[in-house]
């Protein structure tokens, strides 16, 4: 069986694994990560949404192989230590979360548009595809204003 | 070993109070049913506080999202002068003792809860601050307690942690143990952020599928193309020859692949050679069921002859409850005992129907409850938790059983679809006569609801009505004065996986009530709030109607292909109105754009969680009225996820959202349905408005 290397939230991590399995299932089941939740396994729901040398993904489409050498992040590594990353914080603030599972995707996916556009417009806002089936949108808008005001 | 710390049990009100039962449905409501149902035992809620300093409320209900442990914690912080950092409330496993008091539903937890949980912490309170006159020799009226210490005037304190052995064995405290007057509270009704927020944020929060235990195997089960389809015969041969594929094993619902990681069972799921028997409904599509459902309609008593009438007929598609986090269950069943973690809403039955199927005895079985990654009614039945079961002891080893999106799609419960005819007569501007018939492909309600209701004496006051006839006296009510009104409904039994999704009834039959009212009121040449006004008999439902029309701009003009809808709701003790302003001008994209939602709950424990409520529920109307559904194909569901079944995202969400609660009037009512007949009416009201139709089957694109 194929392994490979990669960073996994700061440290470099060695999995043996089938080149064509998934990073979601590699994260959760061979390495006990998590923090990305399967949802539907087609990209769709995007709650396992992640960062793959700092840009969006969504690990239950991506191939381990294609993790070689890179930078994965999951909702684990946004956090510094005790202090919460300024999206986690605003997510706190707005107090978005209601069954929270969607949450870390939709937080990773905040995260990844707020490097893209420092100050998202409410179209751009609208072009998250992320399922909140507990209906947290507006929160989650308020929230990335939040956190785009607060200069994450 | 540690000496026993405090722990109170509560005690509601008089048990005798069952017996004396008020002898017609109609002057309760369902909530109140479950709330005498569960009276004997709300004694049995227990609270405890350890020498660290931790009180702890054990829960005997589910935490889906809907915030209930931060509403309980923020009852016992309030009521026993305790941080509310310092409070923990775990979900309980399955306690049989609790007979009807573990059942999460029907908007009942805090209803039902509020008594006995102030009662309990008050209990505590009394005998902390007891133990602490005994240490200190002073009247225990002198001291007063604040942060989790009792306080002595002369400025010594005590930390209830420091109190809790003592405490315990006070057996009668020396101040009352009341709970305190409204006016007393510092925490109740002020808006509070979850407790678990920081966890929910940070990816620590564990849902079943997040839990390690050990040995637990990842597993998937292969399922039928149509619903309740089973296996004729199967081939594993290709499937067990994968790597990573540890055992295949065939139960009731198809065949289950066990494997080391879930990539693996999947794979190996999808090489499995399965020759499948079609399922009991393999013959009917929706077209079918549609016109079984007009068949089964009860007649009108009114004949369309005498005045001038308002007919209409209205549809509703299945909808799947679609939660994120799919079924999942972890068992481990050995020869003498069988231990499951999952998020069930009835434990209880949940563990008696497995103890049951496994042949064992009941406290064999120890049911965990995890917390659940939403709900809407899905997780009241446990059939993922009697799946991962039955494979455990067909595997011989624990197994963590995962429902695919596509399984949760198909072969998921689902809110029965519906036809309604409605007949309104009138004359001189007044409405004389209003007649609802409803048919509905038959609600499942089997998970312990009717033992609860007989429990509560409705054994014999329905006596030959069925479950769901029961269910319906008890929550659908016309809230306006209609003249001569009757509402009844029919149900078609069809083996189909059904259940209550979120506002059960109430989602169906009170949104196409409230459209029609606006069909009448237009009718009459009246306007609609002026209308439901005229004919709301509760003052706090006028008020809450009002305070909506105002709020939004009722009447406020609007661009062609915009327009404003309103709807109106009461159950649960609560009332709920939604206005909303659509935008139709793209009618294969319509946009909710602005909502203003006004609820009286009566007393709104935690306001920030209760507006969380409310937001989804205006989701919900949303999704459920424009575009969210579920066909039926040949006996299969035609969607499979969140690609096909479009429940909102982002951009239907309104970037202009109010919530406007009414002041604490009273004891607390149901909360958590409340919002979802209003908004999805008023979505309706709306797009009829907007388009200048009127809306009859739905959702309206589908």
């Amino acid at each position: 069986m194929p392994s490979h290397t990669f960073v996994l939230n700061g440290a470099p991590v060695t999995v043996e694994a089938p080149a064509d399995m998934p990073l979601l299932w590699v994260l959760r089941d061979k390495l006990g990560v998590t923090g990305p939740k399967y949802g539907c396994g087609v990209g769709v729901c995007r709650a396992c949404t992640s960062h793959l040398d700092g840009a969006e993904i969504q690990p239950c489409v991506v191939p381990v192989a294609d993790c070689a050498g890179r930078e994965v992040t999951t909702i684990e590594g946004l956090a510094d230590g005790d202090t919460l990353h300024p999206v986690q914080q605003a997510w706190l603030d707005c107090d978005v979360a209601q069954c929270g599972f969607c949450q870390p995707g939709q937080i990773m996916t905040a995260v990844a548009l707020l490097r893209r556009t420092a100050h998202p417009t409410d179209a751009d806002i609208d072009r998250i595809e992320n399922v909140c089936r507990c209906g947290t949108y507006v929160r989650i808008r308020e929230a990335i204003k939040k956190a785009a005001a607060n200069g994450a | 070993m540690a000496a026993p710390a405090l722990a109170v049990g509560a005690r509601l009100a008089d048990p005798d109070q069952a017996a004396a039962l008020p002898g017609v449905p109609d002057v309760l409501d369902l909530g109140e049913a479950l709330i005498l149902a569960g009276l004997p035992t709300a004694h049995l809620l227990v609270l405890e506080v350890t020498e660290a300093g931790r009180v702890v409320l054990e829960l005997p209900r589910a935490e889906v999202g809907q915030g209930l442990t931060t509403a309980i914690a923020m009852l016992v912080a309030d009521e026993l002068d305790a941080r509310l950092a310092d409070v923990d409330v775990p979900l309980s496993k399955a306690r049989p003792e609790l007979l009807f008091n573990q059942l999460t539903g029907a908007s009942n937890s805090v209803r039902s809860l509020y008594d006995p949980v102030r009662a309990a912490a008050a209990a505590a309170r009394a005998r902390l601050v007891t133990a602490a006159a005994r240490r200190w020799g002073v009247p225990a009226a002198t001291l007063r307690t604040q942060d989790g210490a009792v306080l002595a005037p002369d400025g010594r304190s005590a930390s209830y942690g420091s109190l809790t052995v003592a405490a315990a064995g006070v057996v009668v405290p020396e101040v009352p143990t009341t709970p305190k007057p409204a006016e007393r509270r510092t925490l109740v009704g002020r808006p509070t952020g979850r407790i678990d927020a920081r966890d929910l944020v940070t990816g620590k929060a564990r849902y079943a599928g997040d839990l390690q235990v050990p040995g637990a195997v990842p597993t998937v089960i292969a399922r039928p193309p149509t619903i309740n389809g089973t296996v004729r015969s199967y081939d594993a041969a290709a499937a067990l020859a994968m790597p990573g594929v540890l055992a295949a094993v065939q139960v009731p619902s198809g065949i289950a692949v066990l494997a080391e990681t879930f990539d693996q069972a999947l794979k190996a799921k999808a090489a499995l050679t399965v020759d499948w028997r079609p399922g009991p409904v393999a013959a009917l599509s929706d077209r079918d069921i549609r016109a079984k459902l007009k068949a089964a309609q009860p007649p009108f008593l009114v004949p369309p002859l005498l005045t001038l009438t308002v007919d209409a007929e209205f549809d509703f598609a299945f909808v799947g409850h679609a939660p994120m986090e799919v079924l999942t269950a972890v068992a481990d069943v050995r020869p003498d005992r069988a231990e499951l973690w999952c998020a069930v809403q009835a434990p209880i039955v949940a563990q008696q129907t497995i103890a049951a199927e496994l042949g064992l005895p009941q406290d064999a079985v120890t049911v965990n409850v995890v917390r659940a990654g939403g709900s809407f009614g899905r997780r009241l039945f446990f059939d993922c938790a009697l799946e991962a079961a039955q494979v455990s002891r067909a595997a011989g080893r624990p197994v963590k059983l995962m429902w695919t999106r596509n399984d949760d799609t198909r072969h998921g419960r689902m809110r029965p679809a519906s036809h309604h005819r409605i007949r309104a007569t009138h004359a001189l501007g007044q409405v004389l006569t209003y007649e609802h018939r409803v048919a509905t492909v038959q609600t499942d309600f089997r998970h312990g609801l009717g033992e609860a209701l007989t429990a509560a004496g409705f054994g014999v006051q329905l006596g030959g009505l069925s479950l769901s006839q029961a269910f319906f006296l008890l929550t659908e009510k016309l809230p306006y004065d209609l003249g001569v009104s009757t509402q009844l409904l029919a149900e078609v039994p069809l083996e189909m996986h059904t259940g209550s999704w979120r506002s059960v009834y109430s989602g169906l039959v009170r949104v196409a009530d409230e459209i029609m009212v606006d069909e009448l009121a237009r009718t009459l040449g009246q306007d609609p709030v002026a209308f439901r006004r005229a004919r709301l008999g509760s003052a706090r439902g006028r008020s809450v109607l009002d305070r909506a029309a105002e709020a939004g701009q009722w009447g406020r003009a609007m661009a062609p292909g915009h327009a404003q809808g309103l709807a109106f709701h009461d159950e649960h003790g609560s009332a709920a109105a939604c206005l909303v302003e659509l935008d139709a001008t793209d009618r294969a994209n319509p946009r909710v754009t602005k909502a203003v939602m006004v609820a009286d709950v009566g007393l709104p424990v935690n306001p920030r969680g209760l507006e969380a409520q409310l937001m989804g529920a205006v989701m919900d109307g949303i999704s459920v009225t424009l575009q969210a559904g579920l066909h039926i194909d040949a006996g299969a569901v035609r969607e499979g996820s969140f690609a096909d079944f479009h429940y909102a995202r982002q951009r239907h969400s309104p970037t202009d959202l109010q919530i406007h609660l009414m002041p604490p009037n009273g004891e607390p009512g149901g909360a958590g349905e409340l919002g979802v007949p209003a908004a999805a009416a008023a979505v309706a009201n709306a797009w009829a408005r907007a388009t200048g139709t009127s809306p009859r089957s739905f959702p309206i694109n589908f």
